[in-house]
């Protein structure tokens, strides 16, 4: 253990890899991913399905179990003791009985689906106040007035407590595993997909319920979820994964406006909007690469509208390309402190750059009528 | 067959249909909760349109899937096929339903024995409906379709689902509907299980099917943003009921139900300039377990719920042409007029009648 000088950090993820095992090799779920966590931030991870945003999440939180694994890396998390030192903790090599400390003390976990997590035979209140007793010293009165207190943070009435799970609807389930995870005033809360399975009112009042009481109890979010409109609305910055890999790092705004990796702006154009024209998208087109293979040089050059030849041989490193705007791409090779303006980032139109790019067809359209199924009987 | 009097009857005609299910409850009394509370839409053959269906979970979309599927019963109101209750088909005219009417449901991979090959259901659809007069002829039209849906048939035939990604297997589905050219696809939340850059695919090749093979489409989603990129008409379900309807770019130039406006400013706009102004006031209700017919719906959580919104089931009230809203904000606006069921016995006659 080191004290850490730099205080606005809270977690530097460095190389991490998080691998499963299978019949046919490894599946490289996550695949050497280095980033940083500042203190007090609401930081999204976006990335399509399979792309290892929640083993990423896992990884951070020491749940991996076999057939998952951690192949190498390291997760630096600087817990704060008083002021500005700060204890540093790498949670990869933290023995099972510190890491078991560590979560929900310090760093508490919200899961996807509520439904799975909450006991379905004992009672809400049984289930905050164990997790409470188990890593605190709490009386019981000091305990049950906790849970109240959170219970009432996140919108909840006090007799939600003697309820069970099944007699609460999904939104209220949602909401008790947000209670259950700021309950011991953690710094870091790691929330994967929260809102996924609700109705978009419910996610409304989650979220804004998630970002006021990040503000007060001045907690670090870690928001995973793939739908790009949370992130616009909730996240300070965002990373944006695929194949394991973490291709662009930068604050949310300037991600929206300049998204610097050609599949951020992929991402991003395929986002249906009310209002405007109705054009016809295009998507990202191909599929995902297999983790168990994936595609040498830049993983994403299959798939992508400007590839260049140096896309399919070379790995892009992730390099800083303007002011805290971090991006893994062969089309922005020089770093900030090398470039001496400031150089045009900008990608050219998505749309246009997908109808031109080889190798990508539009959908075909076969010859009108089709006799093949024209006589029933 | 039943190709004479095609010409102006919609192809299925959900009319004014109520799906009411038994609660267990405690002790003697039986309670009713109305899924699908007098909700009526038609699909027509020409012009094909993709009607879009928006509601939260547990608005009785999927029921309503399901009715029109013939999978359910309505317990009052009437599914009509081609101007045919579906309950009186006959045998040969129930086939032709299941053929013209297909369905695509929300889990790609749930739908797919995960013993036997993707193109199974490919080849089960041409053997069941003689598609194919040799094994040739069969992959021919096979390949062909599943190069409709932007998929290469070498990549898709002979693997297991669990080969496939989620939104491969759901273009499987649309391939294997295309077989059979149906009039009619029911959609019951087709994109959302499937990745963000994937989902512009699913939904461009519904809109191409619509201008290419006019096939009409119920489109049932909750993300409004999705039914929007569809366009043509939309229904808001709220607890059951159809609280608004019309086309979807009127509708959203001025959503006059208290419900549609909340939904709206509800949906994450993915712009990060333009966050929430202000923090949502909503009291998150449970759904009326009961059912209470002779009051709004939206009555529990409305802003500007009145006196009379309690005492009475608000009709539709039509805001503009086409545009109708089923709330007393509007009840200076002329009301909607009731739609006609189909007796029994005239049941043959309703095609000249229309």
């Amino acid at each position: 253990m080191n004290v850490q000088s730099n205080s606005k950090t809270l977690m530097e993820i460095k190389d991490l890899r998080v691998w499963y095992r299978t019949t046919r090799g490894n599946a490289q779920a996550v695949d050497g991913v280095d980033l940083t966590i500042q203190r007090n931030e609401i930081f999204g991870l976006a990335g399509e399905s399979g792309c290892g945003k929640s083993t990423l999440a896992k990884g951070i939180l020491g749940m991996v179990r076999l057939p998952a694994f951690v192949e190498s890396g390291e997760a630096n998390f600087y817990r704060s003791v008083s002021g500005s030192s700060a204890v540093a903790s790498d949670l990869i090599k933290l023995p099972a009985r510190d890491m078991r400390k560590m979560r929900w003390r310090h760093i508490a976990y919200v899961p996807q689906s509520a439904m799975n997590v909450l006991s379905p035979v004992a009672r809400i209140e049984k289930q905050l106040l164990d997790a409470i007793f188990e890593h605190t010293n709490m009386s019981k009165k000091e305990a049950r007035d906790r849970m109240f207190e959170c219970l009432d943070m996140v919108g909840l009435e006090p007799a939600v407590a003697r309820m069970y799970p099944h007699e609460l609807s999904g939104g209220m389930k949602q909401r008790v595993t947000i209670a259950a995870a700021i309950s011991l005033k953690p710094e870091l809360i790691i929330a994967d997909e929260p809102t996924t399975a609700l109705d978009v009112n419910v996610q409304q009042v989650i979220l804004q319920e998630l970002k006021q009481i990040a503000a007060d109890l001045g907690l670090t979010l870690i928001y995973v979820t793939h739908d790009m409109a949370v992130h616009a609305e909730l996240a300070d910055r965002m990373g944006i994964m695929y194949s394991g890999l973490m291709v662009e790092v930068a604050p949310v705004v300037e991600t929206f406006k300049e998204p610097l990796h050609p599949y951020t702006q992929g991402l991003i154009s395929s986002i249906p909007m009310i209002g405007g024209g109705r054009e016809r998208m295009t998507g990202i087109p191909g599929n995902a690469p297999s983790p168990l293979a994936w595609p040498a040089g830049c993983r994403f050059h299959p798939r992508c509208p400007y590839v260049m030849e140096v896309c399919r041989e070379k790995v892009p490193p992730m390099i800083e390309v303007a002011p805290d705007r971090l991006v893994a791409c062969h089309l922005h090779p020089t770093p900030l402190s090398e470039s001496a303006s400031p150089a045009d980032l900008s990608l050219p139109d998505w749309e246009e750059a997908v109808s031109r790019a080889p190798g990508v067809q539009p959908v075909q359209a076969m010859k009108k009528g089709g006799d093949t199924a024209e006589e029933l009987s | 067959m039943m190709t004479t009097q095609t010409q102006n009857v919609p192809v299925l005609d959900a009319r004014s249909v109520t799906k009411v299910f038994n609660i267990p409850t405690p002790g003697f009394q039986r309670e009713y909760i109305a899924a699908v509370d007098q909700v009526s839409l038609a699909l027509s053959e020409k012009p094909a349109r993709i009607v879009s269906l928006v509601g939260e979970s547990g608005s009785g979309k999927t029921t309503l899937a399901r009715m029109m599927l013939g999978l359910t019963p309505p317990t009052r109101g009437q599914i009509l096929y081609r101007g045919k209750r579906i309950s009186e088909l006959d045998k040969r005219e129930w086939w032709d339903f299941r053929r013209n009417v297909q369905p695509i449901f929300q889990d790609p991979f749930g739908i797919y024995n995960p013993f036997y090959r993707i193109d199974r259901a490919l080849d089960m659809t041409i053997k069941n409906f003689n598609l194919a007069s040799s094994s040739e002829e069969a992959l021919a039209i096979k390949s062909e379709a599943l190069r409709a849906v932007d998929l290469r048939p070498e990549d898709v035939i002979g693997r297991y689902p669990h080969q496939l990604s989620g939104g491969q297997c759901q273009r499987v589905m649309l391939a294997r509907t295309l077989l059979l050219r149906p009039k009619v696809i029911i959609a019951d939340e087709p994109v959302s299980m499937i990745d963000v850059a994937v989902r512009t695919l699913f939904l461009n090749i519904l809109l191409d099917f619509r201008d290419t093979y006019d096939i009409s489409c119920l489109f049932i989603t909750h993300h409004l943003a999705t039914a929007y990129y569809m366009g043509g008409p939309m229904l808001v379900l709220c607890f059951g009921r159809v609280v608004e309807s019309g086309d979807i770019d009127q509708l959203l130039a001025k959503p006059s139900h208290p419900y549609t406006q909340q939904l709206l400013k509800a949906i994450p706009t993915p712009d990060p300039t333009q966050r929430w102004q202000n923090r949502a006031n909503v009291k998150i209700t449970e759904r009326p377990l009961t059912h209470e017919g002779n009051k709004c719906v939206y009555v529990a959580r409305c802003p500007h719920a009145m006196p009379i919104c309690s005492q009475q089931r608000p009709p539709d009230f039509e805001i503009e042409e086409g545009h109708y809203a089923a709330c007393f904000l509007h009840q200076d606006k002329p009301q909607r007029e009731a739609i006609p069921q189909v007796s029994r016995r005239h049941r043959h006659a309703v095609g000249a009648e229309d």
